[in-house]
């Protein structure tokens, strides 16, 4: 691992939502701040800094972590996905965006990027969830609106959906 | 099914009031694409940082801000002393106080204000509030509003020495804030000596905070050339911002330019106007440079407007059959270093006066004491219209206790006592006229979907084998929509509430309102009820709120006051453009105005259906041939003062389940109905339920800042402070009865507040109740597992045979 002395600032380089982009760092900028403030993706929200209510969360090489927890130079050279990518190129929404927008599963909108980034990583881990475990998943996130049950409903119709269209591509 | 007629799917293609239309916010937020304060960037913006008090009560000796200054990236520190020549080292408060912005010589809580940093970026200016040197002398404290008023107690606020007539009343002591008294006192003193049962409980509602995800925050932009401030900020209530702003700074309101931006959250929380705010101004206008201030989450706990800390005393004076006869209240209100309570500012405990309820109690008296402590100022109602979930919270757990002490069924005692339908417009005790109700139906109709008696009988027969079973009910009825101005205003502004609406010519439309949403889906609903108003699809009307610019002054969105408030200045103003569009329509169809009848989206002359004008045929003609002697365009303002208030009511019932081992609470069932009157959303209304809802779980079952007896905060972070995840948060069941507003325009009456303040007693209700058989009448939230093993072991009930 490379060592960082006191006080240095590097330039941090790293591939967000599929383009590489790069800004510069200290050793202490957090990789939320780096990302909102530094490359400009404001999509991602901070709600406490210490890691309790997931707002910051993004997807690193594919894994969800706390961004606020998270240096900008543990980033560097990594795959860092945030929620400004979920949606195709052409903005087409993807299906748990949609899900979330059908089943009325934010509020204020300020924990959902947080959310929606477990949530992908979850959903790919665990196709089949069930109640419980979606909820054990959201439980790495606050929100303070909906009371989640709108939540763990667009989630559980998202998994549906894709385990129907794994279903009929089998059989197709 | 028959196919629909032509009449029915133009109604549907509206989008009007009562369908179930999705929300227009989402598809920004679900993308990355909201703009919260945080996001926004300027050329050159600095960034600001407070030094905050360790100390609860201290005198400040010295400040030394030489190392911080020194420190490469830092361009001002300033304290009081830099604040004092422009007169805003202090600053108003809605209560009629004055709150220190950065503390000037003492501080009267730990964690406040007391220098601001500015520098380059958030890291350098945090660094450099740790290198700012203040000698502080501790000072006695007082954090128990029970020994505030003693003779000796410290004296907390120096600058009011002498003042003895305060805001709202004299002031009987140097810590006393106000005396607040309503009800007839001598009558309710009758009733209770003659009375054949009385009860008397203390009852105490701890201090909580709202805590939305996204903490308070501002980006002051001082344009030196024009004179010109722009202010972003996360507030509630823009326009009352920039009058305060404008007020404070002596800049002409004109210059002064609010914005908020999407919000993540309120509560309550950001109605008032913190120091950071007034401190990113002075900077921004001292250094010439935009300067931005965001609190961190343990700043917004400790310092920014906590919700409640009411000590109350309740009693209900009634007869053997259980009807009550007079209610009596005591509060001692404990608002912290300054009264920053945002209420209506001639009402210094809010509306805590609808503490009869939804019932007919024809003497009642209340008397409420404020008084300082050495805690954060605050005060602030958590998602509820002023003071309303305490007085809720007193009487519907004084129903219980009352139901208990003669043996009555608790659903029995509110179905005795509810005012009955026809009594409706009813004028209580207290002075409030309630708009309408039908408090026994509702009831009765969650009665039997949750089959009472059945659970009834079940705990009966868990209490036989030892277990522990409660079952809650809350009958409430809110008050909310301040409100009329005779009575109700901010710092002298009436609480009116204002829509714009501009038709364009190819008959899409655009409307303004003096309201914020953060959350409660305005951009949605408000076009529904301008969309059955004008004909024109809720698909093609745009809403905007929250720029101080273009939007028309309001008082904001807080107290559930928009439906009421702006909801009907929406409907009123729609129907100005539809008086205007039938001059039109009779123009275009050379007709008298009398012979059109309007149908859906257009006026038809009556009895020749195919002679008509469409809404979009009219907003063309309304830029191009308007009658001789009618002004072109096609546009309407309405500034609504409302004439009451209005009384959204509902009957909950939760079921819990407590492990009598270890003192975890399980909520098995929370069946709640409500009567919000005309129902614009259901599927929006059904989101505030369970996100209200799910604040009162959090508040009954966790949420406190306790303070030590040296004013020390324990715990002023998620670690500590609960809000419970998906995993806690129990699930429910939703119900609803329309009993629609009289004076409303639509009848709504609004709902985003209803569940918090009805949901609250009836989770402290059910756990209450599964002590009941053992002669337990009251426990104080929240009820944290440890806090009732606590009475389970005191109560020997955790003994295993």
């Amino acid at each position: 691992m490379k060592r960082l002395e006191q006080g240095e600032r590097h330039t941090v380089s790293l591939i967000l939502n599929g383009v590489p982009r790069t800004g510069r760092a200290d050793n202490r900028t957090l990789l939320s701040d780096f990302l909102r403030h530094e490359l400009g993706a404001t999509g991602t929200h901070v709600g406490c800094e210490h890691g309790v209510c997931g707002a910051c969360t993004v997807r690193i090489d594919g894994a969800a972590a706390r961004a606020c927890l998270t240096l900008a130079v543990q980033a560097e050279g990594r795959r860092v996905d945030t929620v400004e990518g979920l949606a195709g190129k052409d903005g087409e929404l993807n299906d748990l965006q949609q899900a979330f927008r059908r089943n009325h599963a934010l509020q204020c909108g300020f924990c959902t990027p947080g959310i929606l980034m477990s949530c992908s990583d979850f959903l790919e881990r665990v196709p089949g969830p069930t109640e419980a475990q979606v909820r054990d998943m959201l439980s790495g996130h606050l929100c303070r609106c909906t009371g989640y049950t709108n939540i763990v409903k667009a989630v559980l119709e998202t998994a549906a959906e894709r385990q129907a269209r794994r279903e009929e591509e089998k059989h197709a | 099914m028959g196919i629909p007629t032509e009449h029915y799917t133009r109604k549907e293609k509206l989008g009007g009031v009562g369908c179930e239309r999705r929300r227009k916010e989402d598809a920004r937020f679900i993308q990355g694409k909201g703009n919260y304060v945080d996001d926004i960037k300027l050329p050159g913006m600095l960034h600001g940082d407070f030094v905050r008090s360790p100390y609860a009560h201290a005198r400040i000796k010295s400040i030394d801000a030489s190392a911080a200054l020194a420190l490469p990236g830092v361009h001002a520190v300033l304290t009081a002393k830099d604040l004092k020549p422009l007169n805003l080292h202090w600053m108003p408060t809605l209560a009629g106080d004055v709150q220190a912005v950065l503390a000037d010589e003492k501080v009267g809580f730990q964690y406040q204000e007391v220098a601001f940093v500015v520098a380059d970026d958030r890291y350098i200016a945090a660094d450099a509030a740790d290198m700012v040197k203040v000698e502080y002398e501790v000072l006695p404290c007082v954090s128990d509003p029970h020994r505030a008023m003693d003779p000796d107690a410290p004296e907390i606020r120096p600058d009011l020495a002498g003042k003895m007539q305060g805001a709202h009343s004299a002031r009987k002591h140097h810590n006393h804030i106000f005396t607040w008294e309503v009800g007839d006192k001598a009558a309710t003193d009758l009733a209770f000596s003659m009375a054949e049962v009385t009860v008397k409980e203390k009852i105490w509602y701890p201090r909580n905070h709202g805590s939305p995800l996204e903490t308070c925050g501002a980006v002051a932009a001082f344009d030196k050339a024009n004179g010109e401030l722009k202010l972003w900020v996360t507030s509630q209530a823009p326009h009352v911002v920039r009058t305060v702003v404008a007020q404070l700074s002596g800049l002409d309101e004109a210059r002064v330019h609010v914005v908020a931006p999407d919000v993540g959250g309120g509560f309550g929380v950001k109605v008032g106007i913190y120091p950071g705010y007034v401190c990113a101004i002075v900077a921004s206008i001292s250094l010439g440079r935009p300067v931005k201030w965001i609190e961190d989450r343990v700043e917004h706990l400790a310092a920014t407007a906590f919700g409640r800390d009411y000590h109350m005393t309740g009693e209900l004076a009634a007869d053997k059959d259980g009807r009550i006869k007079a209610l009596r209240v005591h509060v001692l209100a404990d608002h912290g270093a300054f009264d920053s309570c945002a209420d209506p500012s001639k009402w210094p405990a809010g509306f805590f006066n609808i503490c009869t309820g939804s019932y007919d109690i024809k003497v009642a008296y209340v008397c409420v004491d404020g008084v300082y402590t050495n805690k954060a100022p605050g005060g602030v109602s958590y998602r509820c219209s002023f003071r309303v979930t305490e007085a809720s919270y007193i009487i519907e757990r004084m129903i219980d206790v009352l139901a208990q002490r003669l043996g009555i069924d608790k659903a029995e005692i509110r179905l005795r006592n509810f005012i009955k339908p026809e009594q409706f417009p009813y004028m209580s005790a207290l002075g409030w006229e309630y708009d309408s109700g039908n408090y026994a139906e509702g009831l009765r109709k969650v009665l039997e979907a949750c089959d009472y008696a059945g659970l009834r009988r079940e705990q009966a027969e868990k209490r036989a084998r030892g277990y522990l079973m409660g079952i809650g009910l809350s009958t409430f009825t809110e008050i909310v929509g301040a409100g009329p101005t005779k009575i109700c205003d901010i710092l002298g502004v009436g609480m009116f509430d204002s829509c714009e609406i501009r038709v364009h010519p190819t008959g899409s439309a655009i409307a303004r309102f003096g309201t914020k949403d953060q959350g409660q889906s305005h951009r949605t609903t408000y076009a529904q009820i301008l969309a059955t108003e004008i004909g024109i699809p809720s698909e093609n009307i745009m809403i905007e709120e929250g720029d101080t610019d273009t939007a028309p002054y309001g008082l904001g969105t807080y107290g559930s006051r928009s439906t009421p408030t702006a909801g009907a200045a929406a409907a009123r103003a729609g129907r100005k453009i539809r008086a205007k569009a039938r001059k039109i329509a009779a123009h275009l169809l050379e007709v008298s105005e009398d012979d059109l009848e309007w149908d859906v989206d257009r006026f038809v002359v009556k009895g020749v259906p195919d002679q008509m004008k469409t809404m979009k045929d009219i907003a063309w003609a309304a830029y191009n041939n308007v009658p001789p002697g009618l002004e072109p365009g096609l546009e309407a303002v309405d500034y609504y003062d409302p004439p009451n208030m209005t009384y959204p009511s509902g009957a909950y019932l939760c079921v819990v389940d407590i492990d009598r081992y270890t003192g975890e609470v399980k909520v098995r069932r929370f069946y709640a109905l409500d009567d919000c009157g005309t129902r614009i959303n259901p599927i929006i209304i059904d989101g505030q339920i369970h996100g209200g809802l799910t604040e009162a779980f959090a508040v009954a079952m966790g949420q406190e800042l306790p303070y030590d007896k040296e004013g020390n905060l324990l715990g002023a972070s998620l670690l500590d402070y609960f809000i419970p995840t998906a995993v806690e948060t129990p699930k429910y069941e939703t119900d609803f009865t329309v009993t629609p507003s009289p004076h409303h325009p639509i009848g709504a009456k609004g709902v985003g507040e209803s569940p918090h303040v009805g949901g609250v007693s009836a989770f402290s209700n059910a756990v209450i109740d599964a002590f009941s058989h053992v002669g337990v009448t009251h426990i104080d939230m929240p009820y944290k597992s440890c806090n009732v093993w606590k009475m389970l072991h005191a109560l020997g009930l955790d003994k295993r045979e």
